[in-house]
């Protein structure tokens, strides 16, 4: 009965998480192509040393090092749940506990050492956001949901690692009884800590729950994550590995206009031929999500809200309205939005909602001063700048919504070849003062 | 020390052709301030025969200013109208004193048919330096003084050239300290993005004094630059705070230069 009910359960569980990817997937194909598929051994690289290795979270040593902590153990965690299931299905005990006798005790110790770092990680990380209030993790744009998400997590993580131990210290004690031992390093002595003294139904009874405890938690957090910031566990290995590899001062080339540009140059264009190649967009520039590229939209995806980017924001740093990681949860909000709102109504309807406007205003857009601080300080290469300069693309060149001093600005290249308004035949005269 | 200073045009006249285009920028030909950097550099490449020419008239806008402000018409105008001039000129290889020049035309003229070789001045200061061709004089002109750097971002982070700078920097008989936020982590001066040409949104600071109270803290005597940009930004800093008679905003070129005795 209780193998049914597991396989069910499990079943289920995977089930809603493929419908939900599914979902995932389908969002992030409402941006335009964009071709990453260069270069495969320099972005397996560059998803090794930054997703597998953490290699920017170093930049900022202690939450690192508590990142660590959960990181690893979530990740070595992942045999124990082989385990789980595998006993979960078949009704059996420790399935692989006499087959692999010394280095089973080896690996469970291991998950429980790294379990006990993790508790006090993720005990630290509460405290940072509720406690110590650290501005990056207090800012208004966490306000609400966000909030509660991180905590949520954070709290279900500490569940979880309540129930290995409930499991492992249940079954340590039962052990005892019979003059055995498991050896697990830390269960061995914090089970008789708790439970030393309880009859063999009671510790049978908490070595169940700690189980089912267990697994209903890691199957309950793998069906939150998709509507959670910490979807970035999975997001940031393809987000990295479809990096961009260019120099980061090196903004996109609009094609769309280089060929209207080579035409207005030509003079033996016609003006009135049909484009051979008709590149032209519906519009140019970003208004919404459906006019960015699918990597924006996996950027957003990858976001965990940590707010690196803002903290290290020039703009933000200075009181400006814009925030980086405000750019990403607006864009991955609107998507959500938007994709919900397609799969109901048909892909062609619109809800007369759009990412500029709705959610991101112009203020926050003119504020940056695209130096590249949170892209270069994002721990999942997430390039918020890209979506700014495309949404500022789409005020200037569709709506013609410059600030006034810009337009001056802009007036003069055009004019005189200059930011300022000298004459171009001026351009040499340094060389003959003094 | 008088200048000499040659466009291409009149090289081509002549049939001659440059190894290197000094591509001056707006801010060099333009901005009182940026000019004596142009001086300083064309005193460096004089000093050490390099056989440079300037584009001088010719010359227009990259367009990053443009392009960063969304207007990417007017850039690729800009772009496709200097690439012309630049390859009917047959230009191999650039330097440029001005980072936005840098990045723009090293990255974002290639797929627009310019492909250059382009560098930053502190990369050719460098390799002339190196090569033995520049020699710096020690008149101790800058003995026990305390310099410090400020990344500019479009040749630090936008390009990773963090060691250049330094290392002129470290050829002085000076000390070179780091600000709290450098290289990777260096804060902007403010002017980015098209942020020079617009007054800056509302908020409660300046970008630029909060970038001269990192550099202020350091106790540094000069805060180098490699940017006529950042230049600029960091010189009206040090006015906000009246710190003008302690502490001056110079270019890595000026400080060259000055110890080469130019």
């Amino acid at each position: 009965m209780q193998q049914l009910i597991f396989g069910v359960f499990t079943l289920i569980s995977f089930g809603f998480f493929a419908f939900n990817l599914r979902k995932i997937a389908q969002n992030i194909h409402l941006g335009l192509p964009l071709n990453r598929s260069d270069n495969k051994l320099e972005r397996w690289r560059t998803m090794l040393l930054v997703a597998l290795g953490q290699k920017k979270m170093f930049s900022r040593p202690v939450p690192a090092l508590l990142h660590l902590a959960l990181y690893a153990a979530f990740v070595i965690t992942q045999i124990e749940l082989i385990e789980i299931i595998v006993d979960g299905l078949s009704g059996s005990h420790r399935f692989f506990k006499d087959d692999l006798g010394g280095f089973y005790t080896f690996m469970i110790s291991f998950i429980e050492v790294l379990s006990v770092l993790a508790f006090l990680g993720t005990v630290a990380f509460l405290a940072r956001r509720n406690l110590l209030k650290l501005p990056r993790l207090t800012m208004k744009e966490l306000a609400g949901w966000p909030k509660q998400d991180a905590n949520l997590i954070l709290i279900m993580e500490i569940v979880l690692i309540a129930c290995i131990f409930a499991m492992n210290g249940a079954d340590e004690v039962l052990r005892s009884y019979e003059g055995k031992t498991n050896g697990f390093a830390i269960s061995s002595w914090l089970g008789p800590l708790f439970f030393q003294g309880k009859s063999h139904q009671t510790l049978e009874l908490i070595e169940q729950i700690g189980w089912w405890g267990h697994i209903i938690m890691v199957y309950g957090f793998m069906n939150y994550l998709p509507y959670s910031k910490h979807l970035h566990i999975f997001m940031a290995f393809p987000n990295t590995y479809y990096s961009k590899l260019e120099p980061k001062g090196q903004l996109t080339n609009m094609a769309s206009v280089t060929s209207e540009v080579k035409l207005m140059l030509d003079p033996n264009a016609d003006p009135y031929a049909t484009p051979e190649n008709d590149a032209t967009p519906s519009r140019f520039g970003a208004k919404d999500v459906t006019d960015l590229t699918w990597k924006n939209l996996m950027d957003a995806y990858s976001c965990t809200e940590c707010g690196r980017c803002t903290s290290s924001c020039p703009a933000n740093t200075t009181g400006k309205l814009l925030s980086p990681r405000k750019i990403m949860m607006d864009t991955r909000d609107r998507m959500v939005e938007l994709g919900d709102f397609k799969r109901k109504n048909g892909k062609d309807a619109e809800d007369g909602k759009s990412l500029l406007g709705t959610y991101i205003t112009e203020e926050e857009l003119w504020a940056c001063t695209s130096c590249n601080a949170c892209v270069q300080e994002c721990p999942v290469n997430i390039d918020p700048l890209s979506i700014i300069i495309d949404l500022r693309r789409f005020l200037v060149m569709e709506e013609s919504k410059v600030p006034t001093e810009l337009t001056g600005m802009l007036t003069n290249i055009e004019n005189n070849g200059a930011p300022w308004q000298f004459a171009q035949t001026e351009r040499i005269n340094w060389a003959k003062e003094d | 020390m008088s200048i000499q200073v040659r466009t291409m045009a009149d090289m081509m006249a002549c049939g001659e052709s440059p190894e290197i285009l000094f591509w001056v920028g707006c801010a060099g030909s333009f901005d009182d301030r940026a000019k004596k950097i142009t001086k300083a550099l064309v005193k460096i490449l004089n000093k050490c025969q390099v056989n440079f020419a300037v584009l001088g008239a010719e010359e227009s806008c990259t367009g990053d200013p443009a392009k960063r402000a969304g207007n990417e018409f007017t850039f690729q105008m800009q772009a496709l109208m200097n690439i012309e001039l630049l390859n009917g000129y047959e230009v191999k290889k650039i330097v440029t004193a001005c980072p936005h020049c840098f990045n723009t035309l090293k990255n974002e003229y290639p797929e627009l048919g310019g492909s250059y070789e382009v560098i930053h001045h502190t990369q050719l200061i460098q390799e002339l330096i190196n090569t033995g061709k520049l020699a710096l004089a020690d008149h101790g002109t800058f003995k026990g003084k305390k310099i410090t750097f400020h990344d500019p971002c479009y040749l630090g982070r936008a390009n990773d050239v963090y060691e250049a700078p330094r290392a002129l920097i470290e050829k002085l008989d000076a000390a070179l300290v780091e600000m709290k936020r450098c290289k990777t982590n260096g804060l902007c001066c403010g002017a980015g993005g098209a942020q020079m040409f617009k007054e800056a949104e509302k908020g409660n600071k300046e970008i630029n004094i909060e970038r001269t109270e990192d550099a202020l803290q350091t106790k540094a005597q000069i805060i180098a630059t490699g940017c006529p940009f950042c230049n600029t930004m960091m010189t009206d800093g040090v006015k906000h705070f009246e710190k003008e008679a302690q502490v001056e905003v110079l270019d890595i070129a000026e400080l060259i230069a000055n110890a080469a005795d130019l």
